[in-house]
């Protein structure tokens, strides 16, 4: 699925990352706790959260994902976004919440690339 | 490849910073070619490692050792220390306050996420003098 595929799924506004657009991503993980996330070292390659911090980027930074969605429409300020900037992570808003975004995504083939897929 | 000593000092201050000398060390690993599986293991041991550090024990300093086989890092604090090392290696077991949950961590998934990605996990800890973590990492 590529990055435009998710932004038309959940209606997303695009924060940064617009030259990866293209980008083909297969895996995704929806978790408010950063050491979830971290807790499966399969790659992963989208990260549904509805917490804001710089810490969101930074797990998404170690598990070498490409792309941040915001959920319920939270906003993150421009540290976070200088940040993801950096690291080349794209980032997206929804306002949608944090079930319906994973469960659009997932429905329409976006795999959870752990155990139980 | 000769051997690579790195050292850094994680404040304990800010924790918008924790995580910034794991990303370096991702970064360098990158570098000199080591596969994204295994640096992906060390970034993630490592940065666990650090925001322990930052959230129980106000910020230590980590030294990291690579060689062309495996990748040591030292991680040491000034902190209370680790009172039942058994039960805080056990999932879903934390002592961070509340306002560390709300940042996103503290679900008590730190060490034991430690534990699984490194192939060696040693930990040295006192109370009320601090706490000093050893991770082996196998990597040829």
């Amino acid at each position: 699925m590529q990055i435009k595929e998710i932004i038309s799924l959940l209606e997303c506004d695009v924060i940064c990352g617009e030259e990866q657009l293209e980008l083909d991503l297969h895996t995704a993980c929806g978790s408010d706790m950063m050491s979830d996330v971290l807790a499966y070292v399969k790659e992963q390659s989208v990260l549904l959260t509805g917490l804001v911090n710089p810490q969101v980027v930074r797990t998404a930074d170690m598990m070498d994902m490409r792309c941040i969605v915001f959920v319920r429409g939270k906003e993150p300020d421009e540290d976070i976004v200088e940040l993801a900037q950096e690291r080349g992570i794209a980032l997206l808003k929804t306002r949608y919440r944090m079930f319906t975004a994973c469960g659009r995504l997932y429905a329409n083939g976006l795999q959870g690339g752990c155990e139980g897929k | 490849m000769s051997h690579l000593s790195l050292s850094y000092e994680v404040s304990g201050e800010d924790f918008t910073h924790a995580g910034e000398a794991s990303s370096q060390v991702k970064k360098t690993l990158k570098r000199l070619g080591y596969s994204p599986d295994i640096i992906r293991r060390i970034a993630i041991a490592m940065y666990e490692a650090e925001i322990n550090m930052v959230i129980h024990a106000n910020g230590g300093t980590a030294e990291v050792e690579i060689y062309p086989e495996r990748v040591e890092i030292v991680l040491q604090d000034e902190g209370p220390g680790i009172p039942d090392i058994e039960k805080a290696m056990s999932e879903g077991f934390s002592t961070a306050p509340d306002n560390v949950r709300s940042l996103g961590f503290g679900a008590g998934m730190g060490l034991p996420n430690i534990k699984k990605y490194a192939d060696d996990l040693n930990i040295e800890t006192e109370i009320g003098k601090g706490t000093k973590i050893l991770l082996t990492f196998n990597v040829a």
